[in-house]
């Protein structure tokens, strides 16, 4: 789960994480009031989810409370475009209004998990302000990495190689290193999957603070922090997307026109992956969950056909335990109580019982078209959405 | 001979008291795996169809000898079944949950470290050996016996890959689901090198997904270690950037973790890389057939 700047903010400042003064708001007028708080001068910041912020026009400077309050008034509502929203944008509801720094340096911090050694891991490069991902193509060795073990933490002579290794020193080296432990006891006290200070601030007098801030988190450790869950912003996720996790159903959007309705995760990648190697585009990710059952494909199946872009449905269904007679009935049942379904629903079973589960299809009222095995399934749906195969 | 679970194998079930174990764990016997045990805390004394339930472990295994373990309990306190099984000496464990999080796998890892127990999972189908026993809650009638064996960190796309090998007249020696999480007990590597010392196996199923690293790892290993032929399968190549497919484990991150990243490492280690999953079955029949 992802949150906003401005509340990741909240939650390093409460592990000890020094950040800009300022607050957040929805309207234009308190955004001029917050500048005049700060002394006149400050940063209107865009809250969406996604990043790259500042190249989308996102985040302003202002000279003075007018200025603030005329800054968020443009922002605010706008649909902002960055590198990471798609074509289409996010719409802005709130503006971080904070106070101007003078910079003298910008770095990289970073903590995730690293999957091969089975342990968080710090990242940090004396260039802030790039995508950590960028620094890495371009040149890899000017990234400093720091594992650590997630029992005990990360140690003081850790943070002090990594520091030393950024070539900062003094006051600010101090500083930096009690910000790294801050920001690695966040980490690992919030469950997080991702911390990320982009840019690390070096202030003209040698301060150490984060100027942004992005954290997510581990779903399956939500259950440990309501305050996080509570964090949620619905209106950052695309609507179908919110609609399945009420069902307990995996849906991820893309930008095809074949809606595929798999059991399983691995069996829905393989499905995605054989319908464009047949040379069509499949519209969504989805996971049914392994059994399948008649509620999950009622659901799944609404879910699919409200994406407007969909020409044809793949049903992909492995039937194990769950007998395939069975599940055939549950599709059979869904669709005919959704009644009308104007799209070619291709349907693949297999497993358990399957000639008594696609005679039921073939009976069914409604009329589908049944596919032989995976890659038959595949060149079916394709030509039925009007792609070239036959 | 097969791997890890066998006509030897004695499994408690922990969990088996909840809907899903109890489910498995009768799945399990009526396969023909000696479920000698059930734990649940608090009802120990109970029966579930015959088996006798324990309030922990370490008395199971006091009582009945199990050697291996099935967990079915829910996610918060998973970790914890992994480490008390451990503990008490079970030899594998095998952990079907999903959904636990990522930093108490962490701790499971650490406890697991200097202990001799064997981690199957978390997230996955689990382990069978067909005509012997089945740990797990896969489709056990779908499997043969025979000489290929499949390791996959998916659980239907596995019985696919069964069902086709199966539909060519291939039998399996075992099958292993690795699981789909990004912290897992057992590795590509720790079920081929497995493989590798068993007669059984001739030639080998590899079924993997985007995310992580496990896959270039496993394709390394397969060049420098292993001479009997591997088929390899990535799930994934038409996966946004970004988005965990599923999976906790299978995302795509920084631009590390793709598809074609993975294909190419199988490829150049000498693994056949299927680009169709519809695939798997008639390609390794092809490549005993050389």
């Amino acid at each position: 789960m992802k949150i906003h700047e401005y509340q990741a903010k909240e939650i390093l400042r409460r592990y000890g994480v020094p950040t800009p003064r300022g607050r957040v708001t929805d309207a234009a007028a308190e955004a001029g009031r917050i500048c005049e708080e700060l002394g006149g001068r400050c940063v209107v910041k865009a809250q969406i989810h996604a990043g790259g912020r500042g190249k989308g026009g996102g985040v302003k400077l202002a000279g003075s409370p007018q200025e603030a309050e005329e800054r968020a008034r443009q922002i605010l509502g706008m649909r902002l475009v960055t590198p990471q929203t798609g074509p289409e944008g996010q719409q802005v509801r709130r503006v971080l209004v904070e106070e101007a720094l003078e910079i003298a340096a910008e770095l990289y911090l970073g903590i995730t998990l690293d999957r091969a050694l089975g342990e968080p891991v710090i990242m940090a490069s004396r260039a802030g302000g790039m995508e950590i991902e960028e620094v890495a193509a371009r040149d890899p060795g000017a990234i400093v990495r720091q594992p650590f073990d997630p029992h005990l933490g990360l140690l003081p002579f850790q943070a002090r190689a990594v520091v030393r290794r950024l070539e900062l020193a003094g006051k600010t080296g101090r500083q930096a290193e009690k910000l790294l432990s801050a920001l690695a006891r966040a980490y690992l006290g919030m469950d997080a999957s991702l911390v990320e200070i982009n840019p690390l601030l070096i202030t003209a007098q040698g301060e150490a603070l984060a100027l942004d801030a992005k954290m997510s988190f581990d779903d399956n450790a939500l259950f440990r922090h309501p305050d996080v869950e509570e964090m949620r912003d619905l209106a950052e996720e695309n609507p179908l997307e919110v609609e399945a996790s009420e069902h307990h159903l995996n849906y991820i959007k893309l930008d095809g026109n074949i809606a595929c309705m798999v059991n399983g995760a691995g069996l829905a990648m393989a499905t995605m992956d054989i319908i464009k190697l047949h040379g069509g585009e499949p519209a969504n990710f989805l996971d049914v969950g392994g059994s399948a059952s008649q509620e999950a494909v009622q659901s799944a199946f609404r879910i699919l056909i409200s994406d407007e872009a969909v020409q044809a449905v793949l049903i992909n269904i492995f039937g194990g335990i769950a007998r395939t007679d069975r599940i055939a009935r549950g599709v059979v049942a869904a669709i005919e109580e959704l009644g009308t379904v104007e799209v070619p629903v291709v349907v693949r079973l297999e497993g358990t019982n399957v000639e008594e589960g696609r005679r039921i299809l073939r009976q069914a009222s409604f009329r589908f078209v049944v596919a032989d095995d995976m890659a038959d399934a595949a060149r079916r749906v394709v030509a039925a959405a009007g792609g070239e195969e036959a | 001979m097969a791997i890890w679970v066998d006509d030897d194998t004695r499994l408690v079930v922990q969990g088996i008291t909840g809907k899903e174990g109890a489910f498995h764990a009768l799945g399990c016997r009526d396969y023909g795996t000696a479920v000698v045990a059930g734990v649940t805390p608090g009802k120990g004394g109970q029966e579930v169809e015959g088996i006798p339930v324990f309030d922990s472990v370490a008395e199971a295994r006091e009582a009945t000898g199990c050697n291996a373990s099935m967990i079915f309990v829910p996610p918060p306190f998973a970790a914890d079944a992994v480490m008390e099984a451990a503990d008490a000496g079970v030899e594998l464990v095998v952990c079907i949950t999903e959904g636990i999080p990522v930093h108490d796998m962490l701790q499971v890892k650490a406890f697991l470290r200097d202990r001799p127990t064997r981690l199957v999972g978390p997230n996955c189908p689990g382990v069978i050996s067909p005509g012997m026993a089945k740990v797990g809650i896969m489709p056990g009638h779908i499997h043969q016996r025979g000489g290929v064996g499949v390791v996959s960190r998916s659980g239907t796309l596995t019985y696919e890959a069964v069902w086709q090998l199966s539909n060519v007249g291939l039998g399996q020696s075992t099958c292993v689901g690795i699981g789909g999480d990004p912290v897992n007990g057992t590795d590509f590597i720790d079920v081929l090198s497995a493989f590798k010392d068993d007669p059984q196996t001739e030639a080998v199923v590899l079924i993997g997904e985007i995310g992580g690293t496990a896959e270039e790892e496993a394709a390394a290993w397969v060049a420098e270690s292993f001479d009997r032929p591997v088929v390899g399968f990535i799930a994934g190549r038409t996966a946004p950037p970004g988005r965990r497919m599923g999976h906790a484990g299978a995302i795509v991150a920084g631009g590390k973790g793709t598809a074609a990243e993975k294909m190419a490492a199988l490829a150049a280690a000498g693994i056949l890389v299927v680009e169709s999953p519809a695939a798997m079955g008639e390609t390794v029949k092809r490549a005993l057939a050389r």
